[in-house]
């Protein structure tokens, strides 16, 4: 068991309601787990299992009916629209299945989003968004627009966005779900490296095949986690 | 501040995807402050005109002039301003520091070969000071000319150029009429003063030939007599006009009701009218206020108009790049960096029809000289019909009317940008994220 410090993240008994018309819809019912700083768990199970709602949560775009959600010691069940927003900003990192790159923004520009938004925008920032860019392999189109780059080079902006303000732990939706297999792989490696480094990552996917990547995998089925295995 | 501008720059970015678009929508936000700027420049230029007009007249100027009544009403032959007159109001009315007698005919001048016709002016020493007709050669009419009744004439400037083209006109004998008379003076050419309608017209000073006014009492009287063929008419005129000056501006138009009563107790016929250039400022101030309304309006229509252009645009904005919203917020802005985000880029737009606007205000007087001139010539008789102050005006900057269009424009910016960018705001991040 690790110690709580250690803890990128912490749910416990987390339900979320949703109220269509008449009906109330139980999307998520009692879900518990820890994510261990370092971790990378990927989050399964078939459409309308909670995958998306526990999306939602994690990413801190939407609020928990009751439970808890511990990030760093701040409960996000209790947030405020705009603590929510510097939550985003600041302790979370967002890759998505379609990249949602701002198409009139320059790929380091791309990079620089959640700085701007955190308040941390500085003279100096601009070389960190230049080394992430290196990282991810895209030193040599950092004023390129979205629309000049192919699915998998946007993916990497994508990632080397998420990684700009040292997140908690990079949340990725169906990262490979646009991308053809060899390029899939490439983003999983590159995902892979950066775990290795000590980044805790979550991925929501359907594909059995990039689960079996990560060293964790979560399956949910009705709103409860049907399995949580170790590899 | 770092952030602002930045917000700034990225809304030129965007706005700058769409170059058309974003023209169009400046394009009423550009009349709109143009005319906010045109119409203040026209009521300057208006009022300074109206200035002028009264300048040229005399502000403490009452002008009573003698209008010959309708032939029905002629019996005699005689009406209009008399000596009498002149002297009852020279005794009764205290507010008048100074009124001069004037008595203008027409006349054939002669100097050897030479001739014109031009108008012959009887009238005091203080005629040249009232009307402000400055010497050039020689001197003008004195006290000790009128007391005498000498034969002494003074020339306009074109008067001496018809007469003498080349020689020194002064002690130089010229006919006029029937007699001689010498020259004493040269008066320096005079712009013609303004008409004001009705009772006064325009007077040009070019051919006037001035002669002390006893002198042309006892030497051409009173009586003119025209002859046409078919028709003979005979005048008896004692005053053409007397112009007063009052001692004290406020006090103009109350002595010129007491003036008007005074002539008019003793007179049975309208013959007489009585012109206060002072009544001009309040015409000026109509037209002028008529110009503001009317400029205003368009001014405010464009701008209402302008400003629901770009609300349109920025709602249509808002829709288009929902999916955007959607990712700015999954990246941590707050509802109100949205809002800024719309607001700033409204304003933008808003701004920059401001300043075409204000570039557009700049060339006011060389496009609205340009207008005039091209009206009269394509349409000589309609422009003819307009009031003289519309047609002669310039208009003229005003500065802070800069300063006031921009701000215009900003505000116009805010106010129509509010409900988009609250929109926009409102929206569900995650349905945001999830439209397409």
């Amino acid at each position: 068991m690790l110690v709580e410090a250690n803890l990128a993240a912490k749910i416990r008994d987390l339900d979320k309601d949703y109220v269509l018309s008449s009906e109330t819809v139980h999307a998520l019912r009692g879900v518990s787990f820890d994510v261990p700083s370092g971790d990378y768990v990927s989050i399964m199970g078939p459409s309308g299992s909670g995958k998306s709602t526990l999306l939602n949560l994690l990413g801190c775009l939407d609020r928990p009916t009751s439970g808890s959600f511990l990030l760093g010691g701040d409960d996000v069940a209790h947030m405020s629209d705009d603590q929510l927003a510097d939550t985003r900003a600041e302790r979370i990192g967002f890759v998505f299945q379609s990249y949602n790159l701002l198409s009139a923004l320059s790929v380091v520009e791309n990079i620089e989003v959640p700085l701007y938004y955190s308040g941390q925008l500085t003279a100096d920032t601009r070389q960190r968004c230049v080394e992430l860019a290196t990282m991810v392999g895209l030193e040599s189109r950092l004023k390129h627009r979205p629309a000049e780059l192919s699915g998998g080079q946007q993916q990497r902006v994508a990632i080397a966005r998420s990684l700009v303000n040292d997140p908690h732990f990079i949340l990725a939706d169906e990262p490979t779900g646009n991308l053809d297999t060899q390029t899939t792989d490439e983003i999983l490696e590159l995902l892979a490296r950066l775990n290795a480094e000590g980044r805790t990552i979550l991925i929501v996917t359907h594909e059995s095949d990039v689960a079996e990547q990560t060293k964790r995998t979560i399956v949910l089925r009705d709103g409860q986690i049907l399995s949580d295995e170790r590899r | 501040m770092a952030t602002w501008l930045r917000t700034v720059k990225l809304s030129i970015k965007s706005l700058l995807l769409h170059p058309l678009r974003s023209a169009l929508t400046v394009l009423g936000i550009f009349i709109g402050v143009a005319s906010v700027i045109w119409l203040l420049a026209m009521g300057e230029g208006i009022g300074q005109a109206a200035q002028e007009q009264i300048a040229s007249l005399g502000a403490n100027n009452i002008i009573v002039r003698t209008i010959r009544p309708s032939s029905d009403d002629l019996e005699v032959g005689g009406y209009g301003l008399t000596r009498k007159d002149f002297v009852r109001i020279m005794a009764t009315v205290p507010t008048i520091e100074k009124a001069l007698p004037i008595r203008v005919l027409t006349q054939e001048f002669r100097y050897k070969t030479r001739y014109f016709e031009g108008r012959l002016v009887g009238c005091t020493p203080d005629y040249a000071e009232v009307t402000r007709l400055q010497s050039d050669q020689g001197r003008f009419l004195s006290d000790a000319d009128l007391d005498n009744e000498r034969n002494y004439c003074v020339l306009a400037a074109e008067s001496s150029e018809r007469l003498f083209p080349a020689a020194n006109a002064i002690g130089k004998d010229i006919m006029v009429g029937e007699d001689f008379y010498t020259v004493v003076g040269v008066m320096k050419s005079r712009a013609p003063s303004a008409g004001i309608g009705g009772s006064l017209d325009a007077e040009d000073f070019s051919r006037d030939v001035y002669v002390p006014i006893t002198t042309l009492w006892r030497r051409i009287g009173d009586m003119v007599i025209l002859t046409k063929p078919g028709q003979f008419q005979r005048d008896i005129i004692e005053v053409s006009q007397i112009t007063i000056q009052v001692d004290d501006r406020d006090r103009v138009l109350q002595t010129a009701d007491i003036v008007r009563e005074t002539i008019a107790m003793d007179h049975t016929l309208e013959d007489f009218g009585v012109t206060v250039p002072l009544e001009l400022l309040q015409q000026a101030q109509t037209t002028r206020l008529m110009f503001i309304l009317f400029l205003g309006m368009i001014a405010a229509i464009s701008l209402v108009v302008g400003g629901i252009g770009i609300m349109n645009i920025m709602l249509a904005t808002v829709t288009e790049r929902t999916h955007e919203i959607g990712i700015r917020r999954a990246l941590g802005a707050k509802r109100r960096d949205i809002t800024r985000q719309f607001l700033v880029e409204s304003t933008v737009l808003s701004i920059a029809g401001g300043m075409l606007g204000i570039g557009g205000g700049l060339f006011c007087r060389p496009i609205s000289l340009l207008v005039r001139s091209e009206l009269g010539r394509w349409f000589p008789d309609k422009m003819a019909t307009l009031p003289e102050l519309i047609r002669t005006m310039e208009p003229l900057l005003v500065s802070w009317s800069i300063p006031l269009a921009f701000s215009i424009s900003v505000v116009v910016g805010i106010l129509f940008g509010v409900y988009p960018a609250l929109r926009a705001a409102r929206l569900d991040p995650i349905e945001a994220l999830r439209h397409e």
